[in-house]
């Protein structure tokens, strides 16, 4: 007891009984993905002693997969690596730039959208992008994997839905077909490296004759965990996504926000922002789409 | 508390050290084996100064565990040089007086290199946007981006 570990399992079984031995000998152990979280929180917020499981040498979780109807992205695959794979880039292009803008080179060297969720900070940038492009989380389990969405799978600051002999080896995201794109955006006081004042994910689909027939919005940083906003997407869907639905889609996710003021930002600055920021992330997916 | 045992491969030799499960690469760097040239400036990955390259990768040293290093590739600021000299990174920073007090300089020199490996040719909002996690507290962020462009233009000439 009391002491730093260090285990690299190579498997989804082997880290599942590490897990549940750690579990059973009372230690507090804790998946490591890229540590760009875990190693500052260790060092601050978070210090005490614990076995890191390094979820980097399981391959199910370095594995990304680009089928015909379903995109699989391990959740130890590090920002950078995504970001070069130009296929993901132009079929996911809203949660690529969502893992993009968070952090410097050196950061995105590391970090991964599965740390990002695992973490579960209500600023996380991955995370409203996951929810909008429909991200199933499979988490391993004793009994086998279970799947849960994103937007089921944090459930407070800090908190989620992992049990400690749990972990997350990747997404399960259906692959967009025809005209369906996503945007990301969020709103910082500089250019970049900047914890979100406000985000917002937009998925949707468009028919032939450019009207929307599905769409999903998510925003981040305006309430303890993503929100999934269903009267933005109902705003945008039957229509071009012109001015007035875009006008409409805003006005839900500033009227769902429930945001705190903190030195980041206002209750009322976030709402109106996160408002501006769905509308504008919306615009973006149609022109992606219409582009296809 | 038991060390681990791991080996590694820095600059191009095959290294062996103990270390705590907890110790930061950086800290193996610097207290375990004597290569300080690695700079700790935040240790909260804020400034770059602890810059290595993971199997070509950039990476912050203080954000990574010594034990995770097993088996891949580091490069350090120690490894940029070779053995006739200096490399011509690190020839332009020094012409082009891109240092003042030389804290952040092997973090800098570490992320150049990572960078003219991936893109010989970046224009200078990538050289920017690249280097953006490399802090510089005397600011000296303009001659930094004159050497990394005139190293480039010289790699080129040289390939």
């Amino acid at each position: 007891m009391g002491a730093y570990a260090y285990r690299a399992p190579s498997s989804v079984e082997e880290a599942l009984s590490t897990l549940a031995a750690e579990a059973a000998a009372g230690n507090r152990a804790q998946m490591l993905a890229g540590g760009t979280d875990v190693m500052v929180q260790m060092r601050s917020i978070d210090k005490g002693p614990r076995t890191f499981v390094d979820v980097k040498h399981v391959a199910e979780a370095n594995e990304l997969c680009i089928g015909t109807d379903e995109v699989f992205i391990g959740a130890a695959i590090a920002s950078a690596v995504l970001n070069e794979s130009q296929e993901l880039k132009s079929i996911l292009p809203g949660l690529i730039e969502a893992a993009d803008l968070i952090g410097s080179t050196q950061i995105q060297g590391r970090a991964t959208i599965g740390g990002n969720l695992c973490n579960s900070s209500p600023a996380g940038d991955t995370i409203p992008a996951l929810i909008a492009c429909g991200a199933v989380c499979v988490i391993a389990s004793s009994g086998g994997n279970r799947e849960v969405p994103t937007e089921d799978f944090v459930t407070g600051v800090g908190t989620n839905v992992l049990e400690p002999t749990e972990f997350l080896v990747g997404f399960k995201i259906p692959r967009p077909k025809g005209r369906t794109s996503d945007a990301y955006l969020r709103f910082i006081p500089r250019t970049e490296m900047d914890i979100a004042v406000c985000g917002a994910g937009v998925a949707l689909t468009l028919d032939d004759s450019g009207v929307c027939t599905a769409a999903k919005v998510s925003i981040g940083a305006v309430a303890i965990t993503a929100l999934v906003v269903p009267d933005a997407a109902a705003a945008l869907v039957g229509t071009t996504v012109d001015d007035a639905a875009l006008a409409a889609a805003a006005d839900a996710s500033s009227a769902l926000a429930k945001p705190i003021t903190d030195k980041r930002g206002t209750v009322e600055y976030r709402r109106k922002v996160v408002g501006v920021l769905t509308k504008r992330a919306a615009a973006i997916a149609r022109d992606r789409a219409l582009a296809l | 508390m038991s060390k681990v045992h791991v080996s590694t491969t820095i600059n191009g030799d095959s290294v062996e050290f103990l270390c705590e499960p907890h110790q930061s690469l950086l800290d193996v760097l610097r207290d375990e084996l004597g290569l300080t040239g690695t700079k700790e400036g935040c240790a909260t990955g804020d400034c770059g100064a602890c810059s290595v390259m993971i199997d070509g990768r950039l990476v912050c040293s203080c954000l990574m565990l010594g034990v995770e290093a097993a088996g891949v590739d580091v490069t350090t600021i120690e490894g940029i040089a070779g053995p006739d000299g200096l490399h011509v990174i690190q020839e332009k920073y020094l012409e082009h007086a891109a240092l003042q007090c030389g804290i952040c300089t092997p973090g800098f020199i570490v992320a150049t290199k990572a960078l003219l490996d991936k893109n010989p040719d970046p224009d200078e909002t990538t050289i920017r946007y690249w280097l953006a996690g490399n802090l510089c507290r005397c600011t000296g962020y303009d001659k930094i981006v004159r050497a990394v462009q005139d190293a480039a233009q010289n790699l080129a000439y040289e390939a």
